[in-house]
Protein backbone atom coordinates (compact mmCIF):
# COMPACT_ATOMS: atom_id res chain seq x y z
CA UNK A 1 0.00 0.00 0.00
CA UNK A 2 0.86 3.65 -0.74
CA UNK A 3 2.60 5.64 2.00
CA UNK A 4 0.14 8.65 2.84
CA UNK A 5 3.02 10.75 1.95
CA UNK A 6 2.54 9.49 -1.79
CA UNK A 7 -0.83 9.24 -1.58
CA UNK A 8 -1.43 12.98 -0.59
CA UNK A 9 0.89 13.57 -3.49
CA UNK A 10 -1.16 12.04 -6.01
CA UNK A 11 -4.34 13.96 -4.96
CA UNK A 12 -2.42 16.89 -4.84
CA UNK A 13 -1.38 16.40 -8.81
CA UNK A 14 -4.39 15.45 -9.75
CA UNK A 15 -5.60 18.59 -8.21
CA UNK A 16 -3.36 20.90 -10.08
CA UNK A 17 -4.65 18.47 -13.32
CA UNK A 18 -7.97 19.44 -12.70
CA UNK A 19 -7.37 22.61 -12.24
CA UNK A 20 -6.34 23.16 -15.72
CA UNK A 21 -8.67 21.62 -17.15
CA UNK A 22 -11.43 23.23 -15.59
CA UNK A 23 -9.54 26.52 -16.81
CA UNK A 24 -9.62 25.20 -20.46
CA UNK A 25 -13.16 24.59 -19.81
CA UNK A 26 -13.99 28.61 -19.72
CA UNK A 27 -12.27 29.38 -21.57
CA UNK A 28 -13.48 26.99 -24.53
CA UNK A 29 -17.03 28.60 -23.72
CA UNK A 30 -16.29 31.93 -23.49
CA UNK A 31 -14.85 31.76 -26.80
CA UNK A 32 -17.52 29.18 -28.20
CA UNK A 33 -19.77 32.01 -27.67
CA UNK A 34 -17.69 34.30 -30.02
CA UNK A 35 -16.90 31.74 -32.44
CA UNK A 36 -20.50 30.82 -32.65
CA UNK A 37 -21.98 34.80 -33.32
CA UNK A 38 -19.40 34.78 -35.94
CA UNK A 39 -20.32 31.56 -37.57
CA UNK A 40 -23.79 33.44 -37.49
CA UNK A 41 -22.95 36.64 -39.13
CA UNK A 42 -21.38 35.23 -41.79
CA UNK A 43 -24.24 33.33 -42.52
CA UNK A 44 -26.05 36.45 -44.90
CA UNK A 45 -23.33 36.63 -47.08
CA UNK A 46 -23.32 33.48 -47.81
CA UNK A 47 -26.57 32.68 -48.25
CA UNK A 48 -26.68 36.02 -50.65
CA UNK A 49 -23.68 35.24 -52.34
CA UNK A 50 -25.79 31.40 -53.44
CA UNK A 51 -28.89 33.21 -54.36
CA UNK A 52 -27.17 35.64 -56.71
CA UNK A 53 -24.88 32.52 -57.89
CA UNK A 54 -28.08 30.25 -58.66
CA UNK A 55 -29.93 32.57 -60.51
CA UNK A 56 -26.54 33.30 -62.77
CA UNK A 57 -25.66 30.15 -63.77
CA UNK A 58 -28.78 28.98 -64.70
CA UNK A 59 -28.17 31.77 -67.26
CA UNK A 60 -24.74 31.00 -68.02
CA UNK A 61 -24.31 27.26 -68.81
CA UNK A 62 -22.59 25.11 -71.66
CA UNK A 63 -19.55 25.92 -73.48
CA UNK A 64 -18.92 29.20 -72.26
CA UNK A 65 -19.56 28.58 -68.83
CA UNK A 66 -15.83 29.34 -66.47
CA UNK A 67 -13.54 26.62 -66.02
CA UNK A 68 -14.61 27.39 -61.69
CA UNK A 69 -18.12 26.44 -62.74
CA UNK A 70 -18.17 23.41 -65.58
CA UNK A 71 -14.59 22.03 -64.81
CA UNK A 72 -11.98 21.12 -67.11
CA UNK A 73 -13.09 18.36 -68.66
CA UNK A 74 -10.68 15.85 -66.42
CA UNK A 75 -11.90 13.69 -63.30
CA UNK A 76 -8.73 12.54 -62.70
CA UNK A 77 -6.79 14.18 -60.03
CA UNK A 78 -8.46 14.90 -57.02
CA UNK A 79 -7.16 17.10 -53.94
CA UNK A 80 -8.98 16.90 -50.71
CA UNK A 81 -8.72 20.34 -48.63
CA UNK A 82 -9.10 19.06 -45.01
CA UNK A 83 -9.16 21.78 -42.20
CA UNK A 84 -8.12 20.79 -38.96
CA UNK A 85 -7.85 22.68 -36.21
CA UNK A 86 -4.53 24.20 -34.79
CA UNK A 87 -4.42 23.03 -30.88
CA UNK A 88 -5.26 19.80 -29.59
CA UNK A 89 -7.29 19.33 -26.41
CA UNK A 90 -10.25 19.12 -28.30
CA UNK A 91 -11.15 15.82 -27.89
CA UNK A 92 -12.16 13.18 -31.31
CA UNK A 93 -12.65 16.60 -33.51
CA UNK A 94 -9.39 15.91 -35.27
CA UNK A 95 -9.16 12.33 -34.95
CA UNK A 96 -13.07 12.44 -36.78
CA UNK A 97 -12.24 14.90 -39.79
CA UNK A 98 -9.11 12.42 -40.64
CA UNK A 99 -10.84 9.23 -40.53
CA UNK A 100 -13.73 10.90 -42.98
CA UNK A 101 -11.02 12.25 -45.17
CA UNK A 102 -9.28 9.11 -45.29
CA UNK A 103 -12.45 7.11 -45.99
CA UNK A 104 -12.98 9.45 -48.81
CA UNK A 105 -9.44 9.32 -50.21
CA UNK A 106 -9.73 5.41 -50.21
CA UNK A 107 -13.36 5.77 -51.65
CA UNK A 108 -11.49 8.21 -54.73
CA UNK A 109 -8.36 5.67 -54.97
CA UNK A 110 -10.54 2.51 -55.57
CA UNK A 111 -12.27 4.24 -58.30
CA UNK A 112 -8.70 4.77 -59.87
CA UNK A 113 -8.51 8.21 -59.20
CA UNK A 114 -5.52 9.74 -58.03
CA UNK A 115 -5.44 11.73 -54.76
CA UNK A 116 -3.58 14.61 -52.82
CA UNK A 117 -4.07 16.14 -49.84
CA UNK A 118 -4.08 20.80 -48.98
CA UNK A 119 -4.23 20.38 -45.15
CA UNK A 120 -5.21 23.50 -43.20
CA UNK A 121 -4.19 23.57 -39.85
CA UNK A 122 -1.54 22.09 -37.55
CA UNK A 123 -3.31 18.92 -36.44
CA UNK A 124 -4.03 16.88 -39.78
CA UNK A 125 -0.59 16.93 -40.70
CA UNK A 126 0.95 14.22 -38.55
CA UNK A 127 -1.88 11.39 -38.74
CA UNK A 128 -2.28 12.05 -42.35
CA UNK A 129 1.46 11.93 -43.11
CA UNK A 130 1.52 8.34 -41.69
CA UNK A 131 -0.68 7.03 -44.29
CA UNK A 132 -0.30 9.50 -47.45
CA UNK A 133 3.15 11.12 -47.26
CA UNK A 134 3.95 11.38 -50.68
CA UNK A 135 0.28 12.83 -51.91
CA UNK A 136 0.35 15.94 -49.47
CA UNK A 137 0.34 18.39 -52.05
CA UNK A 138 0.55 21.57 -50.09
CA UNK A 139 0.08 22.92 -46.17
CA UNK A 140 -1.79 26.21 -45.07
CA UNK A 141 -0.73 27.59 -41.49
CA UNK A 142 -3.22 28.88 -40.01
CA UNK A 143 -1.59 28.91 -36.44
CA UNK A 144 0.11 32.09 -36.35
CA UNK A 145 -3.09 34.22 -36.48
CA UNK A 146 -5.52 34.28 -33.20
CA UNK A 147 -9.01 34.10 -35.44
CA UNK A 148 -8.59 33.29 -38.78
CA UNK A 149 -10.66 35.77 -40.76
CA UNK A 150 -11.37 36.40 -44.43
CA UNK A 151 -7.59 37.13 -45.23
CA UNK A 152 -6.74 33.40 -44.30
CA UNK A 153 -9.51 32.06 -46.16
CA UNK A 154 -8.76 34.56 -49.50
CA UNK A 155 -4.89 33.14 -49.25
CA UNK A 156 -6.09 29.64 -49.20
CA UNK A 157 -8.53 30.28 -52.32
CA UNK A 158 -5.90 32.21 -54.45
CA UNK A 159 -3.37 29.27 -53.87
CA UNK A 160 -6.04 26.20 -54.37
CA UNK A 161 -7.22 28.71 -57.88
CA UNK A 162 -3.68 28.84 -58.77
CA UNK A 163 -3.53 25.21 -58.54
CA UNK A 164 -6.52 24.49 -60.22
CA UNK A 165 -5.49 26.75 -63.56
CA UNK A 166 -2.16 25.29 -63.44
CA UNK A 167 -4.01 22.07 -63.69
CA UNK A 168 -2.72 20.46 -60.24
CA UNK A 169 -5.55 18.61 -59.80
CA UNK A 170 -8.96 18.65 -61.64
CA UNK A 171 -11.62 18.02 -58.46
CA UNK A 172 -11.42 19.46 -55.26
CA UNK A 173 -12.81 18.71 -51.92
CA UNK A 174 -13.20 20.49 -48.64
CA UNK A 175 -13.26 18.17 -45.41
CA UNK A 176 -14.55 20.44 -42.32
CA UNK A 177 -16.68 20.11 -39.40
CA UNK A 178 -20.00 21.25 -39.54
CA UNK A 179 -20.74 22.89 -35.88
CA UNK A 180 -24.12 21.08 -34.74
CA UNK A 181 -23.78 21.60 -30.35
CA UNK A 182 -21.28 21.31 -28.00
CA UNK A 183 -21.33 17.69 -28.61
CA UNK A 184 -21.81 16.88 -32.06
CA UNK A 185 -19.58 18.17 -34.83
CA UNK A 186 -20.23 16.17 -38.17
CA UNK A 187 -17.25 15.82 -40.28
CA UNK A 188 -18.71 16.61 -43.46
CA UNK A 189 -17.04 16.10 -47.22
CA UNK A 190 -18.40 18.70 -49.91
CA UNK A 191 -16.98 19.43 -53.57
CA UNK A 192 -15.07 23.05 -53.45
CA UNK A 193 -13.94 22.84 -57.22
CA UNK A 194 -15.54 22.74 -59.61
CA UNK A 195 -18.27 24.49 -57.64
CA UNK A 196 -21.44 22.56 -57.72
CA UNK A 197 -24.38 24.26 -59.41
CA UNK A 198 -26.41 25.22 -57.11
CA UNK A 199 -30.06 24.14 -57.07
CA UNK A 200 -31.63 27.27 -59.46
CA UNK A 201 -33.46 29.93 -57.63
CA UNK A 202 -37.11 30.36 -58.28
CA UNK A 203 -37.27 32.17 -61.20
CA UNK A 204 -38.73 35.57 -60.95
CA UNK A 205 -39.75 35.83 -64.67
CA UNK A 206 -37.85 39.08 -64.34
CA UNK A 207 -35.34 40.57 -66.61
CA UNK A 208 -32.79 41.18 -65.04
CA UNK A 209 -30.25 43.76 -66.74
CA UNK A 210 -26.13 42.47 -66.29
CA UNK A 211 -23.18 44.98 -65.99
CA UNK A 212 -20.75 44.21 -67.55
CA UNK A 213 -22.06 40.45 -69.14
CA UNK A 214 -23.19 37.63 -67.26
CA UNK A 215 -20.30 36.27 -67.96
CA UNK A 216 -18.06 38.88 -66.30
CA UNK A 217 -19.95 39.17 -63.17
CA UNK A 218 -20.28 34.84 -62.94
CA UNK A 219 -16.20 34.94 -63.42
CA UNK A 220 -15.80 36.99 -60.59
CA UNK A 221 -18.41 35.56 -58.62
CA UNK A 222 -16.93 32.02 -59.02
CA UNK A 223 -13.85 32.72 -56.91
CA UNK A 224 -15.44 35.05 -54.17
CA UNK A 225 -18.23 32.16 -53.81
CA UNK A 226 -14.91 29.72 -53.20
CA UNK A 227 -13.75 32.32 -50.75
CA UNK A 228 -16.61 32.56 -48.83
CA UNK A 229 -16.98 28.73 -48.47
CA UNK A 230 -13.32 28.46 -47.26
CA UNK A 231 -14.29 31.10 -44.95
CA UNK A 232 -17.30 29.33 -43.63
CA UNK A 233 -15.14 26.06 -43.39
CA UNK A 234 -13.00 28.01 -41.27
CA UNK A 235 -15.36 29.84 -39.05
CA UNK A 236 -17.03 26.18 -38.05
CA UNK A 237 -14.09 24.52 -37.42
CA UNK A 238 -13.50 27.55 -35.00
CA UNK A 239 -16.40 26.59 -33.41
CA UNK A 240 -16.01 23.19 -33.82
CA UNK A 241 -12.84 23.37 -31.76
CA UNK A 242 -14.44 25.22 -28.83
CA UNK A 243 -17.29 23.07 -28.46
CA UNK A 244 -15.01 20.22 -28.54
CA UNK A 245 -12.77 21.19 -26.76
CA UNK A 246 -15.79 22.17 -24.03
CA UNK A 247 -17.04 19.36 -23.40
CA UNK A 248 -13.60 17.14 -23.53
CA UNK A 249 -12.76 19.77 -20.92
CA UNK A 250 -15.90 19.41 -18.94
CA UNK A 251 -15.43 15.10 -18.94
CA UNK A 252 -11.62 15.50 -17.80
CA UNK A 253 -12.85 18.11 -14.81
CA UNK A 254 -15.48 15.53 -14.23
CA UNK A 255 -13.00 12.42 -14.33
CA UNK A 256 -10.41 14.17 -12.05
CA UNK A 257 -13.01 14.75 -9.30
CA UNK A 258 -14.09 11.28 -9.15
CA UNK A 259 -10.41 10.11 -9.23
CA UNK A 260 -9.66 12.65 -6.39
CA UNK A 261 -12.37 11.74 -3.96
CA UNK A 262 -11.30 7.83 -4.44
CA UNK A 263 -8.11 9.23 -3.48
CA UNK A 264 -9.36 10.77 -0.55
CA UNK A 265 -10.88 8.03 0.62
CA UNK A 266 -8.01 5.43 0.30
CA UNK A 267 -5.60 8.33 2.28
CA UNK A 268 -8.23 8.51 5.17
CA UNK A 269 -8.38 4.88 5.13
CA UNK A 270 -4.66 4.70 5.31
CA UNK A 271 -4.02 7.37 8.06
CA UNK A 272 -6.88 5.95 10.42
CA UNK A 273 -5.33 1.90 10.01
CA UNK A 274 -1.87 3.85 11.08
CA UNK A 275 -3.32 5.33 14.20
CA UNK A 276 -5.22 2.33 15.01
CA UNK A 277 -1.98 0.30 14.72
CA UNK A 278 -0.47 2.77 16.63
CA UNK A 279 -3.06 2.94 19.64
CA UNK A 280 -2.77 -0.85 19.77
CA UNK A 281 0.91 -0.95 19.84
CA UNK A 282 0.80 1.55 22.80
CA UNK A 283 -2.10 -0.16 24.99
CA UNK A 284 0.00 -3.91 24.12
CA UNK A 285 2.69 -1.95 25.74
CA UNK A 286 1.11 -0.65 28.88
CA UNK A 287 -0.78 -3.75 29.62
CA UNK A 288 2.95 -5.60 29.23
CA UNK A 289 3.82 -3.52 32.16
CA UNK B 1 -41.73 55.40 -51.24
CA UNK B 2 -38.45 53.78 -49.54
CA UNK B 3 -36.06 51.64 -51.06
CA UNK B 4 -35.13 48.94 -48.95
CA UNK B 5 -31.14 48.84 -48.78
CA UNK B 6 -28.88 45.98 -47.48
CA UNK B 7 -25.36 46.10 -47.48
CA UNK B 8 -23.11 42.56 -46.67
CA UNK B 9 -19.64 41.83 -45.53
CA UNK B 10 -18.54 38.01 -44.92
CA UNK B 11 -17.88 39.05 -41.44
CA UNK B 12 -21.51 41.07 -41.03
CA UNK B 13 -24.53 42.46 -42.06
CA UNK B 14 -23.52 46.16 -41.80
CA UNK B 15 -26.97 47.81 -42.76
CA UNK B 16 -30.25 46.81 -42.87
CA UNK B 17 -32.88 49.63 -43.59
CA UNK B 18 -35.06 51.55 -45.58
CA UNK B 19 -33.50 54.91 -47.52
CA UNK B 20 -34.40 57.12 -50.13
CA UNK B 21 -31.84 56.46 -52.85
CA UNK B 22 -28.39 54.96 -52.65
CA UNK B 23 -25.52 55.64 -55.60
CA UNK B 24 -23.56 52.92 -56.19
CA UNK B 25 -20.15 52.92 -57.63
CA UNK B 26 -20.73 49.96 -60.63
CA UNK B 27 -17.72 48.98 -62.73
CA UNK B 28 -18.55 50.81 -65.56
CA UNK B 29 -20.27 53.94 -63.94
CA UNK B 30 -21.79 54.98 -60.84
CA UNK B 31 -25.36 54.63 -60.79
CA UNK B 32 -28.33 55.35 -58.57
CA UNK B 33 -30.55 53.08 -56.97
CA UNK B 34 -34.71 54.24 -56.17
CA UNK B 35 -37.45 52.35 -54.89
CA UNK B 36 -39.09 50.73 -58.08
CA UNK B 37 -35.52 49.81 -60.20
CA UNK B 38 -35.68 47.41 -62.64
CA UNK B 39 -33.81 44.29 -61.66
CA UNK B 40 -29.95 44.97 -62.10
CA UNK B 41 -27.28 43.45 -61.40
CA UNK B 42 -23.52 45.07 -61.63
CA UNK B 43 -20.13 44.44 -60.17
CA UNK B 44 -18.37 47.40 -58.38
CA UNK B 45 -15.25 49.28 -58.28
CA UNK B 46 -13.64 50.38 -54.94
CA UNK B 47 -15.42 53.53 -53.86
CA UNK B 48 -18.01 55.20 -51.91
CA UNK B 49 -21.36 53.94 -51.88
CA UNK B 50 -23.70 57.28 -51.06
CA UNK B 51 -26.97 56.55 -49.03
CA UNK B 52 -29.11 59.24 -49.33
CA UNK B 53 -31.70 59.00 -46.04
CA UNK B 54 -34.32 61.73 -47.05
CA UNK B 55 -34.74 63.27 -50.46
CA UNK B 56 -32.89 66.23 -49.68
CA UNK B 57 -30.45 65.50 -46.55
CA UNK B 58 -27.07 65.07 -47.15
CA UNK B 59 -25.73 61.81 -48.50
CA UNK B 60 -23.59 59.68 -46.13
CA UNK B 61 -20.87 57.39 -47.62
CA UNK B 62 -19.59 54.34 -46.96
CA UNK B 63 -16.21 52.93 -48.31
CA UNK B 64 -16.70 49.73 -49.81
CA UNK B 65 -14.14 47.39 -51.63
CA UNK B 66 -14.84 44.60 -53.99
CA UNK B 67 -18.19 42.75 -54.48
CA UNK B 68 -21.35 43.84 -56.40
CA UNK B 69 -24.54 44.72 -56.23
CA UNK B 70 -27.73 43.09 -56.87
CA UNK B 71 -31.33 45.72 -57.49
CA UNK B 72 -34.65 43.20 -57.52
CA UNK B 73 -38.15 43.74 -56.15
CA UNK B 74 -37.21 43.46 -52.83
CA UNK B 75 -34.61 46.44 -52.48
CA UNK B 76 -31.01 46.42 -53.10
CA UNK B 77 -28.39 43.72 -51.81
CA UNK B 78 -24.53 45.34 -52.23
CA UNK B 79 -21.97 42.53 -51.09
CA UNK B 80 -18.88 43.79 -50.59
CA UNK B 81 -15.68 42.53 -49.51
CA UNK B 82 -14.99 44.98 -46.70
CA UNK B 83 -16.24 47.75 -45.39
CA UNK B 84 -14.48 50.97 -43.77
CA UNK B 85 -16.72 52.96 -41.38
Amino acid sequence: MASLKELKGRINSVKSTQKITKAKQMVAAAKLRKAQSAAEAARPYAERLAEVMASLAAKVSGDDAPKLLAGNGNDQKHLLVVVNTDKGLCGGLNANLVKAAKAKARELMAAGKTVEFYLVGKKGRAPIKRDYEKQIAAQFDTSNVRTPGFEEAEAISAELIEMFESAKFDVAHLVYPIFQSALAQDPTVQQLIPVPAPASAADTGAVVEYEPGEEEILAELLPRYVKTQLFGALLEREASEQGASMTAMDNATRNAGDLISKLTIQYNRSRQAAITTELVEIIAGAEAL
Amino acid sequence: MALHFELVTPARLVRSEDVHMVVVPGAEGEFGVLDGHAPFMSTIRDGALKVYKTENGAPEEIQVQGGFAEVSASGLTVLAEQVEG
